[in-house]
């Protein structure tokens, strides 16, 4: 484990944004929310919890261009726009996006490989941060999560007046010994006292106990014929804020663009809430808001562990339970069905 | 080989059969005059035309076919529209191919085959009949019923007539919906006309058409004494990237895009009625 | 109230008057409120709530309900009530198959507002309308329910219900002397360039999620124009970020003249983007061009942007009037 101390963090950002991005939580005073920002000198890690968006930007954009069209006549000609990502490092990733990054990993590094995201994926580095005051929202732990103990390239907390970096891969050993000149080697003290005191804090989430026993694979049918999905969904306005700030929804829509000089075929983030979101040329198979909001926790809950061994797609970030319009959210849904079960 | 799943070949439309009123058949191959990549039969390729859209097709020819491929294309849609209105030497973009197969090569192997199709449904299993017709040995008996619904609507209806039914391996049963003047074969539904039928029960069915119909006919078949394990069908129409990922194509915990299209009958069932 | 409240939806129900009630359920935090059907006593009993943290804005679910069997009770706030009646005008709402009963409102806490002034772990919230008591998971502390208010609350227009069959608690008036154009004459003030900066960085933050469109009453339209992708105005995801900022000024124009100011588009919004201050601008030009109005106050008044008078400013004249941009 390394160290350095607090106020030497502006020597560490300087010297890892002089040779490649460096993206660090910020306060944004115009909506006074923390979001991910580029370092450069002035900028100071913000102290907020998470940022409004999650950091699944880094590696799946809200939009991204796939490729270019030149159109004559009837011949077409397409362009691979596609270039080398530059490196960049994340600084700040809290436990739960951290996460979050596996459970995207494997949708778009699976077969076929999804080179966009890949790509991104490659040339990041990703630093953690432990958790000191977790929200009343924060349901991490029931996914398994160790908010004091965050996974990523470095893993990093900050306690007293320091901050302790250890790195978890290849890619976090070579990111240290870039910057090996600003760290001092140290023992694991003031991290393990940290993590004993929070861990404290941990024990009195509210949705600390959240119960996912019944969210299993043979419980499919049973949970998709739940009576409560109608009273659950009744509300819901069928906007996309849930899905847009999850780090882990990664549903996404192709588009083409007409500039006029050619077409440009883009990626955007779509969501499973919107009305047209299944509909095409043959009819919609989900009429209804019932059965979009259904799709949502089913998928997250049931449809992505059947297909990744056990692992649930929301890592309990409570992004969404803090900006649904209606206050309807997965903590709800898991407490309804769960007494239902 | 860096897979590009989203970067599409750019194909060239070489000919265009008018099949129906509303049904064009469409002859692709590569610029370089090949065919654009191999399938087996039952999988689907993502067609579109920059600015105006991309949908998926399932590849109506045989894989046996080493010249080109065709895609048999209703038009129900924008870009399908804008395909009918193409001429030849018209340049598409293509990708794929997505999806698995009929099991041709294993379940469907050395078993007697009944097609059962309505519509527009014949596209997906013309590819597997000329591939069983051009594999004739390595299977038992094939039957095709097939319904539209007039004689105008029946789509391939010259291979029909001058290829299948003349292929002494192969019972063609033809039907329309409506009586109609210069039709002397069957009149009435595929549902009901299965039923009269009444096909031999060791026969493997590969049944495809609007939805109804394939309600309808799965449940006659029952009837009949078939079991939902025999009966296979293909679900292309909800895949939507192609590559399993953009999150539309589930039914349940499956995905069409990469557990299908093409299903059993039997594994459907075990699935939430979201299809 | 709310025991009155409860208690008059009970008897409805028990009379068969209304087959369902429109009202707020209780969450898991005290906050956390979720506007919510109840068809039952046992439900009204175990989750209706109605206190200073019921923000939801219920008229527009009235547009599906008023379809179903049976009439639905809905309980308004007073600026509920001008989205009511501005629904009514608008011939979206069934009329005959709603009951409603306007409710006192004395502006509501908002927990984006609370969390701002540096709180964080809450998990209970209570008001007894003077003040907030907030417990955190690091401790409890008190305020002033006034600083607990969102600014659209703060600068509340009216605490008169427009529309109602059945009032419960005491009618309250037109609040003349509100403060809800402080801000857009602020924006007015700047230079063009600073006018452009402020709403470029304001609108980069958008999402895209729909959640301001998605809860406005005013946009009712069954097919959105940016759903539909035959209108040629398509746009799901931004293909580069100007467009996004088109959709939240396309859709300001559209509700001009029929936006009453609820508010609800800033309190949604996940990013925090005061998308109300586009709309009071359009209230604002409104007044000082075609003479006070306010959308939904009356429903039978026909609306200045749909009403052609001699007396109607040419686009010359409105840049005589101030030239104000």
């Amino acid at each position: 484990m390394f160290t350095l101390p607090v106020s030497k963090l502006n020597d560490l950002f300087a010297a890892v944004a002089s040779t490649r991005k460096l993206y660090l939580p910020v306060d944004d005073e115009a909506s006074g929310h923390a979001e991910y920002k580029v370092w450069h000198e002035g900028v100071t890690l913000s102290n907020a919890l998470n940022t409004a968006r999650s950091a699944k930007d880094f590696f799946f954009p809200q939009t991204e261009n796939l490729v270019d069209f030149k159109m004559e006549g009837k011949t077409i000609e397409v362009i691979d726009t596609r270039t080398e990502s530059e490196d960049f490092v994340v600084f700040g990733v809290r436990a739960c996006d951290a996460r979050s990054f596996d459970i995207l990993d494997r949708v778009f590094l699976a077969e076929p490989v999804d080179s966009y995201y890949k790509n991104r994926r490659e040339h990041g580095v990703i630093v953690t941060l432990a958790c000191t005051r977790p929200e009343e929202t924060c349901f991490c732990t029931v996914f398994g999560i160790d908010p004091t103990n965050p996974a990523g390239d470095v893993s990093g907390w900050i306690a007293g007046e320091n901050l302790y970096l250890s790195a978890n891969t290849e890619k976090g050993e070579a990111f240290l010994s870039s910057v090996s000149k600003l760290l001092a080697e140290s023992d694991d003290e003031a991290v393990k006292a940290q993590q004993a005191e929070v861990k404290e804090i941990l024990k009195k989430l509210p949705l600390g106990s959240l119960d996912l026993t019944p969210f299993k694979p043979e419980n499919l049918l049973k949970l998709f014929d739940s009576k409560r999905w109608k009273d659950l969904s009744e509300a819901c306005l069928g906007c996309g804020s849930c899905t847009f700030v999850c780090p882990t929804c990664q549903c996404y829509d192709i588009r083409d663009f007409d500039t006029g000089h050619g077409i440009k075929r883009y990626r955007c983030w779509d969501s499973c809430m919107y009305s047209d979101f299944t509909r095409m040329a043959h009819g919609n198979p989900r009429l209804t808001q019932v059965e979009r909001f259904r799709q949502r926790f089913m998928h997250k809950l049931v449809y992505y562990p059947s297909n990744n061994e056990g692992i649930y797609s929301c890592v309990g970030c409570g992004r969404c339970l803090a900006k649904c319009p209606i206050s309807m959210n997965i903590a709800k849904v898991i407490k309804a069905l769960g007494e239902e079960a | 080989m860096d897979l590009e799943t989203l970067i599409p070949k750019v194909g060239v439309v070489t000919d265009i059969r008018i099949d129906t009123p509303d049904v064009k058949t469409f002859r692709v191959v590569g610029l370089d005059g090949n065919k654009l990549f191999e399938h087996m039969p039952g999988q689907c390729a993502m067609l579109s035309i920059p600015g105006v859209g991309e949908a998926m097709f399932s590849i109506t020819s045989s894989p046996t076919n080493k010249e080109f491929m065709e895609f048999s294309i209703k038009k129900c849609g924008c870009l399908t529209s804008w395909l009918h209105m193409m001429e030849p030497g018209q340049q598409i973009t293509v990708r794929g191919p997505y999806g698995n197969a009929f099991p041709v090569e294993t379940a469907l192997k050395g078993k007697d085959l009944l097609f059962i199709a309505g519509g527009i449904g014949l596209a997906p299993l013309r590819s597997v009949i000329n591939y069983v017709r051009d594999k004739r040995d390595q299977y038992g008996d094939i039957q095709v019923i097939y319904g539209s619904r007039s004689k105008a609507d029946l789509v391939d209806y010259q291979e029909i007539i001058n290829e299948w039914m003349a292929d002494p391996g192969v019972e063609v049963n033809l039907t329309i919906d409506r009586e109609e003047e210069g039709w002397d074969g069957h009149v009435g539904f595929v549902p009901n006309f299965v039923k009269e039928l009444s096909p031999d029960l060791n026969k493997t069915v590969l049944l495809c058409g609007p939805p109804i119909m394939i309600k309808f006919t799965l449940a006659g078949l029952k009837e009949l004494g078939f079991t939902e394990t025999q009966v296979y069908t293909t679900m292309e129409l909800r895949m939507k990237c192609g590559v399993g990922k953009c999150g539309r194509c589930n039914i349940g915990d499956k995905y069409v895009c990469k557990d299908g299209p093409v299903f059993r009958f039997d594994e459907l069932d075990e699935l939430p009625n979201e299809y | 109230m709310q025991s009155e409240m409860i208690k008059r939806a009970k008897e409805l129900l028990a009379s068969g008057e209304v087959a369902r009630v429109v009202g707020w359920k209780a969450g898991e935090f005290d906050y956390d409120i979720t506007p919510g059907v109840f068809t039952t006593a046992e439900e009204l009993d175990s989750a209706f709530l109605y206190n200073d943290l019921c923000e939801a804005n219920l008229s527009k679910y009235m547009i599906a309900q008023s379809r179903k069997e049976g009439k639905t009770l809905v309980f308004l706030k007073p600026c509920d009530t001008y989205s009511f009646s501005q629904l009514l005008k608008e011939h979206r709402i069934l009329r005959e198959n709603v009951y409603v009963i306007g409710v006192p409102c004395d502006g509501k806490v908002d927990v984006d507002t609370v969390k701002a002034t540096g709180l964080t772990g809450i998990c209970s919230m209570t008001s007894d309308g003077e003040t907030v008591t907030v417990k955190t998971l690091y401790g409890d502390s008190t305020m002033s329910k006034a600083d607990a208010m969102s600014e659209r609350c703060i600068n509340c227009k009216s605490k008169k219900h427009v529309v109602y069959d059945e009032l419960l608690g005491e009618e309250g008036d037109v609040v003349a002397d509100n403060h809800r154009f402080d801000m857009v004459e602020k924006i007015e003030a700047m230079t063009p360039d600073e006018r452009f900066e402020f709403w470029r960085n304001e609108l980069s933050r958008c999402i895209r999620c729909n959640a301001c469109r998605n809860v406005c009453p005013a946009c009712s339209c069954e097919k959105c124009v940016f759903d539909n992708e035959q209108s040629g105005a398509f746009n799901k995801g931004a293909s580069d970020s100007f467009e996004e900022n088109m959709f939240h000024i396309i859709r300001a124009f559209h509700v001009a003249g029929r936006c009453t100011d609820c508010g609800e588009c800033s309190r949604v919004c996940p990013q925090n983007i005061p998308l109300h201050l586009l709309n009071r601008k359009f209230i604002k030009d409104i007044n000082e061009l075609y003479g006070e109005y306010q959308a939904g106050e009356n429903a039978d008044e026909r609306a200045p942007l749909n009403t052609f008078t001699t007396e109607d400013v040419e686009p010359s004249i409105v840049y005589e009037r101030g030239g104000k941009q």
